[in-house]
């Protein structure tokens, strides 16, 4: 199933491919005049363009894009001077790492809140709930950014600054799998762990009372439709622990159309990312695509788009799978 | 929900703990926060943005440097008419006047021990003017053309020679640009297709300056630290310098009053001005030189090609309210005065242009448009927190003498396009140059060469035939009388308008001592000085 599923992936990647090349070309910027510096002449700018390989027909370029990427190369970064390959490869992980800490704080809230909500319709809980949902769901994540930094690291000193994922003076643990909480904790490096956590949680918060919304909201009325229907009720009369008509039954088959929302979510967010990543000075990939964007680089964007493309293929078919453990007919079926 | 709790309160924990454990090495180093950093370590290479000029500069030396003075205001400044030897020991004009002869210290080592010797230098100015691009561009500024000029007589003696006399080819030796790099360790890295290394120059430094490249992360942080070898001059007091890039203006500003950054060099006017009020931090502004923001006109397109008009719209601008209300008051004044205060030539009486409503109306019957004319007015949108509310200012006051236009935001990295295609009708635009004489700024702006920077496509015959003859003219009398000529025959064709002069903002704690201008307006790490911490101590205590 996980083969063919993959292979169904192909074409939709293979268009992305051919689609983000075009895009990227139809830019308005000329990066050839961007990157020939402040005093170059008209004649410099062309023999900058020839340069890069601007000069070439499309077709042409497309080809040689092609050759590069069947060679795994991405091409090189005008603005960071580095291979994209590289550079993807230091940003993903610190883009993941910020994108999982939100969703695990994002789920953690939401889905007590949406349970409780939809256990007592109308109480207090289920006005504080809306009033959350309203709330994450109205305030743009730049401005809630800028106010907790306001907060908590200026006001009242509780986070230190935010300069990215670590303080000035701390260095980065051995890379292992780039998560720095992770390889911290590898390298058994206590001290280095905080100050990651400490770094990470004002971010992460950012982001997370963004995702909550329509967390919180899904497992609210998904839980409200489970809990009128028959089933429950018959469960209720048989006279099972309120708990286990809870969880076990209500919950577990609310959670469907929460999972399919939790892979939205985290695409969602990985794209959010880009206001956080500017807030926090947070080395990820959506700051880095958006300055390769804003000067014309191809490359970047190009290699940006592809990984997104890749990740979403992987997600999907995370999603598939954590679908069959959910629910038995999926795996009927398959 | 238990062990939510528990994880919050671990959290929470954590968070309160963390911070500082480090104030010790907080003493020693000296921590910058910019908007964007360095995309290369090569400022000859393809596309280097701004801020490598600061890594170039401290990172590797120059046959020359300036000397420094003090200004009336008591901050410090680099001194254009004085050079000082960095690894040049002693220098000799010929005779003839027609080339340079340089001794080079003998104790001067590349960061790899390397010595340094004169056919670094030559390999290296031969890169400059031979890479193209920007350092080609700039070296030819400077009568620096042909390899051909560049003579290795021995070890320690090298010489240039002369296509022409030229009072800027000195002074461009000292520029960011002339830098000398390790052409032994260069040249391993070079290839057929690459032979000025430039591929691996990008990511590595060769460099004999005062400070080496510790660590770079593009998009992130650049960390120096000092050279202890560096024989160019006094040893710096800073042992390592952080430059972290923090996208967020706002957080700068945070991160500076709470102690946590000691400088940053672009804050917003508007949070320089406030922070100079509350007086926490110490804010050096130093008027950039040979500098103007301006309005240019399209001289080749109507109306723009009516000097009545451009007069009308000259005296039209809202000079004062552009200061107050854009700028902050961070700047001087211009009125259309092409001279910047502290260039040579710059005269305090000279006003050509003052806000004029009723003369600008007049000007614009004569010229033929009573009712008025419509027309695009465009500005870079990466500068938009100056050029947003100038713009409007002045399309405002333009609007009351009926000329409507409609404003087109250009984005920051399509600018320069949009600067070389030459056809926006009007449009603000700033200029700076590095060399500060009068007639280096007339001859990228207003010659009839028409470099990219004379975004107006003027051209006036007299005009060239003045700025050639005070490029060449040793006689400081006529010198001084061609520059006159220069301002006054701008101030009437009028192509542009020059509206003020901008400052260059530097904010940093108190403890921070040292600081100096410098003609590229980034900062050199080596002047720098941090007394011990407490007072920044106190800052975060307040």
């Amino acid at each position: 199933m996980i083969w063919r599923r993959l292979l169904a992936a192909l074409p939709s990647v293979a268009g992305i491919i051919v689609v983000t090349f075009v895009l990227t070309r139809a830019l308005p910027g000329d990066p050839a005049a961007y990157f020939a510096g402040p005093a170059a002449s008209r004649e410099a700018v062309e023999e900058i363009r020839a340069k890069l390989g601007l000069d070439r027909s499309l077709s042409e370029q497309f080809l040689l894009y092609l050759g590069d990427l069947a060679r795994g190369d991405l091409g090189t970064s005008l603005t960071t001077g580095q291979p994209v390959l590289s550079d993807l490869e230091v940003r993903l992980p610190a883009s993941l790492e910020l994108t999982m800490a939100a969703l695990a704080f994002a789920i953690a809230v939401a889905l007590p809140l949406g349970i409780l909500a939809a256990r007592h319709p109308g109480s207090w809980i289920d006005h504080l709930t809306r009033l959350i949902i309203t709330a994450g769901v109205s305030l743009p994540v730049f401005f809630t950014g800028l106010i907790l930094v306001y907060i908590f690291y200026y006001l009242l000193g509780w986070v230190p600054a935010p300069l990215g994922r670590l303080d000035a003076f701390s260095a980065p643990p051995p890379p292992v799998t780039r998560f720095f909480l992770i390889d911290s904790l590898l390298a058994g490096d206590i001290a280095l762990f905080r100050a990651a956590l400490a770094q990470l949680a004002l971010p992460a918060l950012t982001l997370g009372l963004f995702a909550l919304a329509p967390i919180a909201r899904m497992t609210r009325a998904s839980m409200l439709g489970i809990l009128s229907s028959d089933f429950i009720r018959t469960a209720r009369t048989a006279g099972l622990a309120p708990r286990t008509v809870l969880v076990t039954y209500a919950l577990r088959n609310a959670l469907l159309p929460v999972v399919t929302l939790l892979g939205m979510v985290f695409s969602f967010l990985l794209g959010a990312n880009v206001v956080v990543e500017k807030v926090f000075a947070w080395p990820g990939i959506g700051s880095y695509a958006l300055e390769a964007l804003i000067a014309s680089n191809y490359a970047p964007v190009q290699g940006f788009v592809l990984m997104m493309a890749l990740l979403y293929v992987g997600l999907n078919l995370l999603i598939d799978i954590l679908y069959s453990l959910i629910d038995a007919r999926m795996r009927i079926e398959a | 929900m238990k062990n939510l709790k528990g994880l919050l309160a671990a959290v929470a924990l954590v968070l309160v703990t963390a911070p500082t454990a480090t104030a010790q090495s907080r003493n020693e180093t000296l921590i910058v926060v910019v908007e964007s950093g360095p995309n290369t370590m090569d400022i000859h290479g393809l596309g280097a943005n701004r801020p490598s000029y600061q890594a170039s500069w401290n990172i590797y030396d120059r046959l020359l440097t300036y000397g420094v003075k003090s200004l009336p205001d008591g901050t410090r400044s680099y001194d254009h008419s004085s050079l000082k030897p960095e690894l040049a020991e002693s220098w000799e004009l010929a005779p003839d006047g027609m080339s340079v002869t340089f001794k080079l210290r003998r104790d001067a080592k590349f960061h790899d021990d390397t010595p340094v010797t004169a056919k670094d230098v030559k390999w290296s100015l031969d890169r400059a003017v031979s890479i193209g691009g920007f350092p080609t561009f700039q070296m030819k500024a400077g009568s620096l053309e042909k390899r051909e000029q560049f003579e290795v007589v021995d070890d320690y003696t090298f010489r240039v020679n002369f296509i022409r006399k030229d009072k800027l080819t000195l002074p461009d030796l000292a520029v960011p640009v002339a830098i000398v790099i390790n052409s032994t360790l260069a040249k391993k890295q070079a290839t057929a297709d690459d032979p000025w290394a430039a591929e691996w120059l990008k990511r590595n430094e060769a460099g004999s300056g005062a400070y080496r490249l510790e660590a770079w992360k593009p998009g992130e942080q650049t960390i120096y630290v000092r050279n202890d070898q560096w024989k160019s001059g006094p040893l710096p007091k800073i042992r390592r310098v952080i430059v972290r890039e923090v996208p967020s203006a706002g957080n700068r500003r945070a991160l500076l009053e709470r102690g946590d950054a000691d400088l940053s060099l672009d804050l917003l006017p508007k949070d320089v001005s406030e922070i100079e009020r509350a007086g926490k931090l110490n804010v050096v502004s130093s008027p950039i030189e040979n500098a103007h923001v301006y309005l240019g006109m399209n001289v080749k397109t109507p109306p723009f090609d009516n000097v009545k008009v451009r007069r009308a719209i000259a005296f039209a601008i809202p000079y004062e309210q552009i200061l107050v209300t854009a700028v902050h008051g961070r700047g001087t004044m211009l009125y259309g005065n092409p001279i910047a205060s502290n260039t040579f030539g710059y005269d305090s009486r000279l006003v050509p242009f003052r806000a004029d409503r009723l003369r600008a109306k007049q000007l614009l019957v004569e010229a033929g448009y009573p009712n008025g004319f419509s027309t695009t007015f465009s500005f870079d949108e990466g500068q938009a927190t100056v050029n947003e509310p100038m713009a409007l200012l002045v399309q405002e006051a333009l609007g009351i003498i009926g000329i409507k236009t409609t404003i087109e935001k250009i984005p920051g990295a399509n600018w320069r396009a949009a600067l070389l295609k030459k056809n926006m009708p009007l449009y603000i635009n700033v200029f700076g140059g590095w060399l500060n004489y009068p007639e280096y700024l007339f001859f990228w702006n207003f010659h009839g060469q028409n470099a990219v920077f004379n975004t107006m496509s003027y051209k006036n015959p007299t005009m060239d035939r003045i700025i050639e003859a005070a490029r060449f003219e040793q006689d400081p009398k006529k010198y001084a009388e061609y520059v006159r000529a220069l301002v006054l025959l701008s101030v009437s064709d009028v192509p542009r308008v020059p509206i003020y002069q901008p400052l260059l903002d530097v904010t940093m704690q108190k403890n921070i001592k040292g600081y100096q201008y410098w003609f590229h307006r980034y900062l050199d790490y080596r002047q720098l000085e941090k007394s011990d911490a407490s007072s920044v101590a106190q800052n975060q205590k307040s």
